[in-house]
C-alpha cells in the first residue's frame, strides 16, 4: 500500500539512467538514460543486437544490470533491499513468444497470478480476467487451451493476462515478431487501443508504422547506446544521425509493407 | 552367378525364415512336452492357488508398489530440486545419493534398510513402513533424474512470464513448472512404476510373514509344497497382468503427450497457416 502512494505524486514511471549490462565480455547495454511518463509510449528501435530487449528487460530486471539505476513507479528496482516481486506485480510484460501457461486453459492464465500473487478471490479475478478477455477480443476463448489459439490469440491473451494485474506500465519485447505477417494487425489494434486508453507502453518493436503512428516518443539504439530520440515523426521521417538513417532506409525501402 | 539386388534380398528373407523354423523343429524334437506339462500346467495346482494368488500376494505387490512409487516420487522431487539448486552442496549430495542408488543392487539396499536401520536407530518399522522406505530410497533415485530432465524440459520463458507476473521463484516452480514437467515425463515416470513393480519381488529378503506375501515370494512358498513349477507361471501371469496395462497407458501417454507440447512461437505459426 504505502509504495502506491509515492507513484500518484510522479509523472515518471520509469526513470532508468546510467544503465550498464554485459554478458561475459560481451556489452550489450553502455550507459543508457531514459525516462518515460505516465501515459507515454515509447518505442524503441534498432538493428538486432543493438541491446534493445535487453534494455526492456532490465527494467522489470528479468536481466540484472552491472551499474546504473532503475527506478519503476518510484521503486528503486537496482536497490539491494528493494522487493523485486512486488514491484514486477505493477509491471505488465509481453514476450514475442507470448509464454502461455501451456497446462492452463485461457483464463486460468489470466488468473492464476491475480490469485497467487495478488491474493484476489476466485470470483473478482474471473471477472476481471473476463473483462480483459473482452477488451482483446477473446471473450469465446476463455476456456481454451493456448495450444488451441493461433499466434495472434495467444499473444492478445498474453497482453490480457498482463493487463489482469494493474500495470502501472507495460513492456512489450518484439510482441509481433513471432507471428505470421496476416495476425500481426490484430496485435497491433490491441496495443493501439491500449495506447489510445492511456497506458505507459515501452515497446520494443521492428514495425516501424506502428512507431510512427502511436509512439510519443522513438528511441533509435544501435551498439549498446541510444543513438537518437524524439518524437516519432522526428526520429522516423528526418532522422539526423547517420546509423539512424542507414538503418530507417534498410527496414523501410526493401517494399516493406506492413499488414 | 551374378544375382539381382531384389533377388539377393528375397533370397536372405527365405533364409531367416528357414532358421526361425529350424529352430522350432527343434525345440518341439528335444523339448520334453510331457515333463513341461506337468511341470509348468498342473491344473490342480493351479486352482490351488486362487483365490489367495489374487486378494493377498497380488494386492500386496501393488500396495507395496505404490507404497514405494509415491515416497519415491517425493523424494525424487526433492533430489531433482536440489540437483538444480544454486547451493553446491545439495546438489553433490543428491548426485551422491542418485549415483549411489542407481549403481548398487536394490536386494543389498533392502537387507541393508531391512535389517541395519532398526540396529543403527533401534527403530522397527512396521511392514508397510518399511517396504515404502526401502523401495522408494531405490525409485528415488530414478526418478530424481527423471523430473529433473523434464523441469529443465520447461521452456524458460515460463518461468520468466511466471516471474514477471510477480511470482517468486518458489511459486513459479510450484504453480508453473512443475505441473507441466511432469506432463513431459508423465511416460519415463509409468516406466518407471513398472520397473518397481518388479523390484518389490526382492523385498522377500525383509521376512515377510503370509499375509504380508507378494506375488514372488507367495510363489516360492507355494512352489515348496507343490510338485510342480505352475506356482511360477501363474504367478508371473499375475505380474503381466499389473505390467502390461501400464505399458500400454505409457505408450498411450507418449504419442497423446508427444502432439500436444507446450506452445511455442513456430509451432504455432505453422498451425495456423495450415
Amino acid at each position: 500500500m504505502s509504495e502506491t502512494e509515492t507513484e500518484t505524486d510522479s509523472d515518471v514511471v520509469v526513470d532508468i539512467s546510467g544503465l550498464t549490462k554485459s554478458f561475459g565480455s560481451l556489452n550489450v547495454l553502455l550507459g543508457i538514460d531514459m525516462l518515460v511518463n505516465r501515459g507515454e509510449v515509447v518505442c524503441i528501435i534498432g538493428p538486432s543486437g543493438s541491446g534493445k530487449s535487453t534494455l526492456l528487460r532490465c527494467v522489470n530486471l528479468l536481466e540484472t544490470p552491472n551499474a546504473g539505476s532503475v527506478i519503476v513507479n518510484g521503486v528503486e528496482l537496482t536497490h539491494p533491499d528493494a522487493d523485486i516481486d512486488a514491484a514486477r506485480r505493477r509491471i505488465g510484460m509481453v514476450f514475442q513468444s507470448f509464454n502461455l501457461f501451456g497446462h492452463l486453459r485461457v483464463l486460468e492464465n489470466l488468473t492464476v497470478a491475480q490469485r497467487k500473487v495478488l491474493k484476489r478471490g476466485r470470483q473478482e479475478a474471473t471477472e476481471i480476467a473476463l473483462a480483459n478477455l473482452e477488451r482483446v477480443g477473446l471473450s469465446d476463448k476463455a476456456h481454451a487451451l493456448p495450444s488451441e489459439l493461433s499466434g495472434g490469440q495467444q499473444q492478445r491473451c498474453a497482453i490480457a493476462r498482463a493487463l489482469s494485474m494493474d500495470p502501472e506500465v507495460m513492456l512489450f519485447d518484439e510482441p509481433t515478431s513471432a507471428l505470421d505477417p496476416e495476425l500481426v494487425g490484430d496485435v497491433l489494434g490491441v496495443m493501439r487501443q491500449l495506447a489510445d486508453e492511456g497506458m505507459t507502453m515501452l515497446v520494443v518493436t521492428h514495425e516501424m508504422q506502428f512507431a510512427r503512428e502511436v509512439a510519443d516518443k522513438v528511441l533509435f539504439m544501435d551498439g549498446g547506446y541510444v543513438v537518437e530520440e524524439g518524437p516519432a515523426e522526428q526520429v522516423i521521417a528526418d532522422p539526423q544521425h547517420e546509423r539512424t538513417k542507414t538503418f530507417l532506409s534498410r527496414v523501410l525501402n526493401p517494399a516493406h509493407q506492413e499488414g | 552367378m551374378a544375382m539381382s539386388k531384389r533377388r539377393r534380398a528375397q533370397m536372405f528373407r527365405y533364409l531367416q525364415y528357414g532358421i526361425l523354423l529350424l529352430a522350432l523343429v527343434l525345440l518341439i524334437v528335444f523339448a520334453n512336452w510331457g515333463q513341461i506339462k506337468r511341470s509348468f500346467f498342473n491344473l490342480d495346482t493351479a486352482a490351488a492357488m486362487f483365490p489367495d494368488v489374487i486378494v493377498v500376494a497380488l494386492l500386496n505387490t501393488v500396495i507395496y508398489t505404490v507404497l514405494g512409487f509415491a515416497f519415491g516420487l517425493v523424494l525424487g522431487l526433492i533430489l531433482a530440486l536440489m540437483k538444480l539448486s544454486s547451493v553446491g552442496p545439495y546438489r553433490w549430495l543428491a548426485t551422491i545419493y542418485i549415483e549411489f542408488f542407481r549403481g548398487v543392487p536394490a536386494l543389498l539396499v533392502f537387507i541393508a534398510f531391512g535389517f541395519g536401520v532398526p540396529l543403527a536407530f533401534q527403530v522397527r518399522f512396521d511392514i508397510y513402513s518399511t517396504v515404502m522406505l526401502a523401495l522408494g530410497l531405490v525409485g528415488a533415485a530414478y526418478m530424481a533424474e527423471t523430473i529433473r530432465a523434464g523441469i529443465q524440459a520447461v521452456p524458460k520463458g515460463q518461468v520468466e512470464a511466471a516471474r514477471s507476473l510477480g511470482m517468486s521463484q518458489g511459486r513459479a516452480m510450484i504453480t508453473i513448472v512443475i505441473p507441466q514437467a511432469f506432463r513431459i515425463i508423465l511416460p519415463p515416470l509409468t516406466n518407471e512404476l513398472i520397473l518397481l513393480t518388479k523390484d518389490s519381488s526382492l523385498i522377500y529378503i525383509l521376512g515377510l510373514i503370509g499375509t504380508e506375501y507378494e506375488l514372488t515370494k507367495y510363489g516360492r512358498e507355494t512352489l515348496s509344497r507343490s510338485p510342480s513349477l505352475t506356482p511360477i507361471l501363474i504367478v508371473g501371469l499375475c505380474y503381466l497382468i499389473i505390467t502390461l496395462p501400464l505399458g500400454y497407458l505409457s505408450r498411450y501417454l507418449e504419442r497423446r503427450t508427444g502432439g500436444r507440447k507446450v506452445p511455442s512461437p513456430e509451432a504455432s505459426g505453422l498451425e495456423v497457416s495450415a
